[in-house]
Parts: C-alpha cells; structure tokens; sequence
C-alpha cells in the first residue's frame, strides 16, 4: 500500500489513517466488556468476589499512576494521596447521605472521590510539577507523609487510629439495589472500571495525551514547539488525581472503612511496584499489574509468611530483567506469534521455563522452611508444604530444594545460549519482514 | 511593523565571570538566509540560545518582528514565531516520526492543552503533517519510531519538526553537522525548500553549505559579530582572514 | 534554661546521628546519581550486625567489624545488581533500591525474627557523663556525638586528602572524563556504594542500642533522612551536616514544647473552650504537629530554594 502511495504528492490521497470503524478496536473493548461482566461467574468461589472487587479498584489506581509514569515520564511517590483523601471525603459523604443531609446515592459515590481528588491534584499539583526529575519525586514523597502525619492530627477528619467507618446500605432501592452483597459492589466497581478504562484511553488519544508524552520523551523540546511543560504535566497530574479519587471512593464503597494508610507512603508504594511490574509501557500494564499484585498481596499473604519477600523479588527481578514488566513479555511473544515465528522460540522457551519453575520450586521451598524455622518454632519443625509434611529441620527436604534449585539453575546455565539464539534470529527475520514492508 | 525579523542590539552574556557574549549586534531582514559562522568557542550556539530563550541575557535587547523577546520563555518565543533547531539531536524518540511531526504542529494548530479533541480525527493536523512528512523524505520511516532512525534521517526529522510549526523565523544550529558530503548537499536542498519565504538564521562550519544558502554572512568572534556582508564581500575581509587564518588563532578548545 | 540546654544537645546528638546516616547517602547520590531508597535497611543491617557480633565477641570489635560486613553487602548489591540496572537510567536504579528495601527487611525478619531484640549499651558506657543541673546527659550520647564528629573529619580529609578522595571528587561530576583518564570508575563506584551503606551500618551500630533494633526501624529513620538530603542540597555534605542538625534541633525542641494556639490566646485573655469552632485545630500542641515539621520543611525548600540549603546542582 505504502509503495504506490509514496509517489503521490497529493495530500488528500494518501493514506488518511483516521482510524475508520476499527474493527479490532471494537473487539477489544467489547471482550474487555464481556470480561467484567462474566468474571464473577467464573471465579465463583467464596472469597474470590472480594478479590476481584480489590482488583478492580486496584486497576483504576495503577491507570492513572501510568497517566504520570508511563505516559508523563513523572515518577510519584506520593499517588496514595489523592486516592486516599477522595476515599475520605467519599466515605463522609456516605456517612453524611444516611444521615439525610446529603442526598447521593452510592452509585455516584465514587464520582465524589474523584471530584475531591482533582481539587488536591490542583492544589498539590500546583507545588509538584513546578519541578521535574528527581525532585519532582522527591516533593510527592514530602507531600504524602506530611498528609499520612496529618491524619493523627486532625482525629475529627481522619478518625485517629481507627479511621472513619460506614455502611454502603442506606438510603431507598434503586431497581433493588442495595449493595449489602458483594455481587452488587462488583458489578459497581465492574461499571467504573470500564468507564474509567474508556476514559484514561481515550486521554492518550487527544493532544494533551500525546504531548504529555512527548514530554517524557524531551521536555526540553516541547518548550519548543509552543508548549509550556509545567502546565502540560500540570493538567495530566489534575485529570490522574481525577481517577485516583474515583479507585478511592469505589474503595471506601467496598471495605467501609478509611484509615490513614490510605494515604499512605506505603501505599504509594505499592501501586508504583504494581503498575511497574504490569508494564509501563503499555496501556494495559497497570491492568495486568493490578491482578498480578492484589493476587500477591492478598491471596499469598494467605498461603505463606514469605509474600513480601517473594512480592520484593519478583520486582527486584522485572525491574533488572523485564524493565518494560510483563506486558513487554507478553507483547514481545505476541509479535513473534503474528509474524508466525513463535514456533522458532517455542521449544527453548519451554525449557527456559521449566528450569525457572523448577529452581523457584526449590527456592520458595527453601525460603518457607527457614521462615518455619525461625518464625514459628513454637509450633515444632513440621510443616505443610506443597500439600504434604515436611519436617524443615530434617534433611530430606533439604536435600530436595536444593537438588530442584541445582537442576533448575543448571538447565537454566545450558539451556540461555541456544534460546539467545533462537530468539534472536526469530526477531531478525521479523526486522527483516518488517523492513521489506516499508521500502 | 519592522522590517528586521530579528535584532540583536549590543547584546551581552556572562557566565560567571567569563563574559561570553561581548556585545553582538546584528540586523537579519525578513526573508532573508543568513548564516552565522566563526571560529570555535566563538559564542556562535550562545547566541542561538539567547535569542531562543534558552538563556537570559545579560545586558542588551533582542528583538524578533520588532518586539522585544528578552525575559520571555522558549515557549512564549515559540509562540511569538520563533522556531530553532538543535546541534544535538532532540527530537521525541520513542514517538513515531509521523507523531513527532504532529506533535509540532498541534498549538499552532490552535489545539493547545485540549484533552477533548479526538487526535486522529484532527484533519488540519493531520494533513500537514503529512506535508511536512513529504518535504522531509521521510515517508517510507513514517511509522517507526524516531529513535531507531539513522543520523541523517534524525537531523532531517530535527528540521522537520523545526518548520512544522509554520513559524516564520527559523534558526537551524549546525544543521549538517556529521553529514558526508552527498547527505549535506540533500540537507542543503531540504532547507532551501523549507525556508522558502521565511527568515533563516544559521550556524555552520560546513563552508560550501554557507555559500550556497547564505545571502549575508555574519561573523562571530570572541562574542562580538565583526563583519555582516555577502559572501564575496566576506570572502575577501581582511578582518576575517586574520580572525580565521593568521594572527591570532583561539587557543581554547570549543565547548 | 535548662530546659534550653538539655532540649539543645539533645537536639544535636539527633543531628549528629542523622548526618551519620545521611553522609552516605548524599555521597552515593552525588557521584552515581542514585538515590539509594535501601539506605536506611544497611543501616538496620549494621544495627543487626552490631547485635549478633556483640552478643558473641562485644560491642568493641563490632563497632569495627559490623560497619565493614554492610559495607561489603553494598558493595556486592552495587556489582550485582545496580550495575546491571544501570544502563536503562536513573528510575530504574532507584526502583531496585525501592525493592532492595523490602527484601531486605524481609531477610532480617526471616534472619532474626519480627520482635525487637536486645542490642545493650555497653557496660562501660552506660552512665552519666554529666550532669545539667538536674538533667543527667547519658555517656553513650557523648559517645555517639563524637564518632560522628570523628567521621565527619575522615570523610573531609579522605575526600580533600588523598588520591581515591580526588577521583571521587573528579568522577563526581565528569565520570566519562576520569574513566578516559584511565581510572576503573565502576570500581570506584562500587568502592563508593560499599563505603555509603558502611557509613549507614557505622550509624546502625551507634544508634541501634541507643534506641530500638527492630525491623521497623529502617522505615522510622528512612523518609528523614531523605529530607535531610534535599534540604540540605543534594550533592553537598557541608549541607547534609546543616540540615541534619537542623531538623535535629527542630524535631527535638518542637517535640518537648507543648504549648498550642490555645494556650497562646489563653495566655492573651480570651477564653477558648471545647465549644470553639475550630477547637480541636487550636488545641494542637507544637509537640503533636512535630511529625510534619521535617516534611513541611521539605516542601518549602523544594518551592522556594529546590537546590538546597547548599546544593550544587538540582536533581
């Protein structure tokens, strides 16, 4: 296509890229859709639905940190206090609805955290991005803990220690709805993730959006191109406070409850390690993120005592390895599969994998059994492992976690160079075929 | 209204002590090309800085169309008209050449901080930078990303983004630098194409690209302009022979 | 006034032991440019170290012995795992300090337990060293004030002194410069990191009996002396020493004077009570606003002055 039109020096001929009924497009949302409404069907086990409640206000809090960090190039420290302080504001707010003197409905709750979130992203704002770089994260990380310090001063706001509580069941029925159950939260939470999602969406795809990048490209050049980049990082930070605030009040609707580690550094924190690990590249990475992050905090917390040690490294890990997270993982595989030359990588890949799985088998049972050891030898030496007994303190299962850890490393040492290469002729070729194209 | 697009009226610049710029002065008329040449350490790139905005002056007063642009910030220049490119390249890397294009084009469009315009239904912007696209030659690289470019077609992307705003005074800061020969001869056509009708400011060491584009040539030594003339004039300048040739030779190493 | 006095040298062994924790860090930002977000775990490592190696040998070979193992850990987290994140750029570096952070308090927990463990003041120094009036000032902070000062007056001269103290000083600013020189930059570097997180373990080692080892305690002192490092101006030790001694002072002062609004218009005449809209604003007492005094600090000079008290370079 591009052969026959490059000759033409027409301009009206030649290939109008605006995006006509993109069908793919079209899909996308539609299965994204889809998704969100039969989810809950799928994982229908008990505590699965609060789960994905948390996921779901999770994935809008990392969108809108990528708004800043993906797309801006703006490293925050300091996310958890718009979320946070539209999370209180919300949750007074439902308090002041069933006590009669504010009539909102809960369906429009989140609407208050997000409006009450955009006032602070202007007045913090303001102070934030009058820098950039590193002191632009270091002013977030100032501004959270001095509001995270504020929270025990001012009890009345904040509720001190215990935070400030409430109950989404109030006011009349609408169409029945009373969101006593959590099936009724979710498909709440369902409802403003999708619009949240369209919304952060469609930001990338308007000017704003794309300048914001190209500020994280070259600040300096903007400036050069007609554009004041304060104000450019300034309005982005607003609209991301916007939707920060929006994850706050759908999270006040769902544990009902407020503390001051809403707003949070640790907090801060956590959604930086999610939205990193998910990807920052890409528009979905903070999606991915979320799921993989709730699930380690929330789920493996569960499972073991380890999770934050685990939680740590598997970041420590992306961020020396997969620097793009796994989003860029998924992508790289996905282009070689359009490109049909997934089968070239795929045999090595598998083994790359096994020997992974293999050495983490044996490494996290290495790590369980000394957190055994240490933490509850109250409770004797045995412990449940991978669904059977294993005494910690003997040697068998010792033995065995090194054994899995020497394998796996071993087949991981023999087996790189045959995958390199694979891999990267795979990509060769592609460059090849991509280059072909465009001549 | 001026007849001068920009004018430098005994312009000064310290950096600490060392005085960089030691009181340049310099008419360019509209629509005109000149090119600023002189030895290393000159204050050649010093100079493009200050009338774009990058620094501040020291002393003295710098005009563009007649009105004074000292104090103002690049992007209120940018607005005023102004557009310069850079010695090392700066351009958007991980957009799309095609992106980076619409990228310059969107204020002067009128689009400024918009979040509610569909980009990609953004006709004006689009076909223009198009246009631009097509001036540049950088068609068959309109999809990839800028920064997996080769050289040459980076400076060419640097121009591009230069013109694409539709200002009308441009200052190009040694556009050809690192070219061969047969990239800096297409660099030259490129830039008599695009400067068409506008004024053009000039840094280049490259003397064959300066007397084939230049009407008048500025000379810059030691921060001061010592000679404005045309070429053959320049050419046969005693003052510029010594500046460039004998006497006294700089004895600095250029930053 | 004695109130003053007490409330003073207080407030400067808590600078001093800020700027003993801090130095590092300003150094390693200086000359990598990294923001070393794990700074205050190698400190809790020190303390950790401090413990175990007293517990076995004493307090006296673990002062020695304790910084120089933490210094080793950094070293081999600079070559092993910063320098592999090095070329991707200054965001992904911090991230994996970021990261650091968390594994490290987790090993210490997986190490020695969640509880607080018993790291004594040694025998000999568990006493008075003089007595203010009515005020005894404890030995050991007699003690910790002048191992900061000692270490103040070696960095200077190690920087100012010798050979390696001018290549950091050079590689500071022109990295690619000295390396073309023909000096092994990444080893000074690693040398650099190694000898930052030594500094903090010196630090761990001092203030780890003094006050609580626990596994909390790196998150208590972390936000701080990040504060310390801006304020005073990142790249500038004279300024870390500055500012750590201020917000030394502030805190402590701030922390014992319990008088708020209240008090002040009482003092004036008027009469406040519970019934006062805005009462429960007016009844904060300088003491419970003194967690927000460092932060509130750091805004203002990142507004106003974002190089520092007495910073080279921003950011």
């Amino acid at each position: 296509m591009s052969t026959i039109m490059s000759n033409t020096t027409s301009v009206t001929t030649t290939s109008m890229r605006f995006a006509p009924i993109n069908l793919g497009r079209w899909l996308v949302w539609s299965l994204f859709a889809i998704l969100l409404v039969v989810a809950p069907l799928i994982f229908n086990k008990g505590a699965s639905l609060s789960i994905l409640c948390q996921m779901g206000t999770v994935m809008i809090f990392g969108l809108s940190y990528n708004m800043l960090l993906g797309q801006g190039g703006m490293l925050s420290f300091g996310h958890a206090v718009y979320s946070g302080l539209g999370a209180y504001f919300a949750i007074h707010a439902m308090n002041l609805a069933s006590g009669g003197s504010l009539p909102i409905p809960v369906s429009l709750i989140p609407l208050v955290g997000g409006i009450f979130g955009m006032l602070f992203g202007v007045l913090f704002g303001y102070v934030t991005t009058k820098k950039s770089g590193t002191t632009f994260s270091m002013i977030t990380l100032g501004i959270v803990e001095l509001v995270f310090a504020c929270s025990l001063m001012f009890p009345d706001f904040f509720g001190g220690e215990g935070g400030i509580s409430t109950n989404r069941v109030m006011g009349e029925k609408v169409f029945g709805i009373s969101y006593g159950p959590q099936i009724q939260v979710y498909y709440l939470i369902a409802f403003w993730l999708f619009i949240s999602t369209v919304g952060m969406f469609a930001f990338t795809q308007t000017p704003l959006g794309r300048i914001i990048n190209a500020v994280r490209d070259n600040p300096e050049r903007v400036e050069f191109i007609g554009y004041n980049t304060q104000w450019v990082r300034y309005l982005t930070l607003i609209l991301s406070a916007f939707f920060a605030g929006i994850s706050g009040g759908l999270s006040a609707i769902n544990f009902e409850i407020v503390t001051a580690e809403n707003v949070s550094a640790v907090r801060s924190g956590a959604i930086l390690l999610f939205t990193f690990i998910g990807g920052v590249g890409f528009f979905f990475g903070p999606l991915i993120g979320a799921v993989v992050g709730v699930f380690l905090t929330v789920l493996l917390s569960d499972f073991t005592k380890a999770w934050q040690l685990y939680l740590g490294v598997f970041f420590i890990v992306i961020v020396m390895y997969a620097p793009g997270g796994i989003a860029s993982i998924l992508m790289m595989n996905l282009r070689l599969m359009v490109y049909k030359r997934f089968g070239m990588v795929a045999p090595r890949l598998l083994l790359m994998v096994a020997a992974t799985l293999l050495a983490c088998v044996g490494g996290v049972m290495i790590i369980e059994m000394l957190y055994h050891l240490t933490l509850e030898s109250a409770n004797g030496t045995v412990m449940r492992l991978f669904g059977t007994e294993v005494d910690a303190a003997g040697v068998t299962g010792w033995l065995i976690a090194l054994a899995l850890v020497a394998v796996g490393a071993l087949m991981f040492w023999r087996g790189r160079p045959a995958f390199r290469q694979a891999w990267d002729q795979a990509n060769l070729e592609i460059e090849e075929l991509i280059r072909k194209e465009h001549a | 209204m001026s007849a001068y697009s920009v004018e430098l009226k005994d312009v000064r610049k310290s950096f600490g002590k060392s005085e960089i710029i030691r009181g340049a002065t310099l008419q360019v008329p509209k629509g005109e090309r000149y090119a600023i040449i002189g030895p290393n350490g000159a204050g050649k790139s010093t100079l493009f800085n200050l009338i774009s905005g990058r620094f501040g002056v020291s002393a003295g007063d710098i005009l563009l169309n007649g009105r004074s642009i000292v104090g103002m910030k690049p992007f209120e220049i940018n607005r005023c008209g102004l557009s310069r490119s850079f010695q090392i390249t700066n351009i958007f890397h991980r957009l799309t050449v095609y992106e980076n294009l619409r990228c310059a084009v969107l204020w002067s469009l009128g689009y400024k901080y918009s979040f509610w315009h569909r980009l990609n239904g953004l006709r004006d912007a689009h076909e223009r930078a198009e246009a631009v696209l097509e001036q540049i030659g950088l068609r068959r690289r309109r999809n990839t990303a800028a920064g997996l470019l080769t050289y040459a077609e980076q400076r060419a992307l640097e121009i591009g983004i230069t013109i694409a705003g539709g200002a009308d005074v441009i200052l190009l800061d040694e556009p050809t630098a690192g070219m061969s020969r047969s990239e800096s001869d297409h660099a030259v056509e490129l830039i008599r194409r695009v400067t068409e009708g506008k004024t053009l400011l000039m840094v280049e060491h490259d003397m064959s690209v300066v007397f084939g584009l230049a009407d008048k040539i500025a000379v810059v030594v030691y921060g001061e302009v010592i000679a404005c003339d045309t070429p053959a004039n320049i050419r046969g300048n005693a003052r510029v022979q010594e500046a460039y040739l004998g006497g006294h030779a700089p004895a600095e190493e250029h930053a | 006034m004695e109130f003053t006095l007490i409330t003073l040298l207080n407030g400067l062994a808590y600078g001093l032991l800020l700027f003993m924790l801090s130095s590092g860090l300003t150094l390693i930002f200086s000359m990598m440019g990294v923001l070393n977000f794990a700074h205050a775990s190698f400190y809790m490592l020190g303390a950790y170290f401090a413990y175990t190696i007293s517990a076995t040998i004493g307090f006296w070979p673990a002062l020695v012995i304790a910084p120089l193992l933490v210094g080793v850990v950094g070293a081999v987290v600079e070559r092993y795992g910063l320098r592999t994140v090095h070329k991707y750029g200054h965001i992904p570096e911090l991230l994996f300090t970021f990261g650091l952070s968390y594994v490290i308090v987790e090993l210490v927990q997986l190490i020695w337990g969640r509880a607080a463990v018993r790291y004594p003041i040694p025998a000999e120094m568990d006493g008075p060293l003089f007595t203010l009036y009515t005020t005894t000032f404890p030995m050991y902070r007699g003690f910790m004030m002048f191992i900061a000062l000692l270490m103040l007056v070696a960095i200077y001269l190690l920087l100012t002194r010798t050979r390696i103290g001018l290549v950091i000083q050079a590689a500071l600013t022109h990295p690619d410069a000295v390396e073309a020189l023909g000096h092994n930059v990444p080893r000074v570097f690693m040398l650099v990191f190694g000898g930052g997180c030594a500094l903090a373990g010196l630090a761990g080692v001092i203030g780890g009996n003094a006050f609580v080892t626990e596994p909390g305690m790196a998150a208590t002192v972390g936000s701080i002396i990040f504060v310390v490092v801006v304020v005073g101006g990142m790249g500038s030790l004279v300024g870390a020493l500055v500012a750590s001694l201020l917000i030394g002072l502030l805190q402590t002062f701030a922390v014992a004077l319990d008088y708020s609004l209240v008090t002040l218009f009482s003092g004036l005449g008027l009469s406040i009570g519970p019934g006062t809209p805005g009462f429960s604003v007016l009844n904060l007492t300088i003491a419970q606003t003194a967690p927000i005094l460092p932060y509130l600090l750091l805004v203002l000079i990142l507004i106003f002055r974002p190089k520092g008290l007495m910073g080279t370079r921003e950011g």
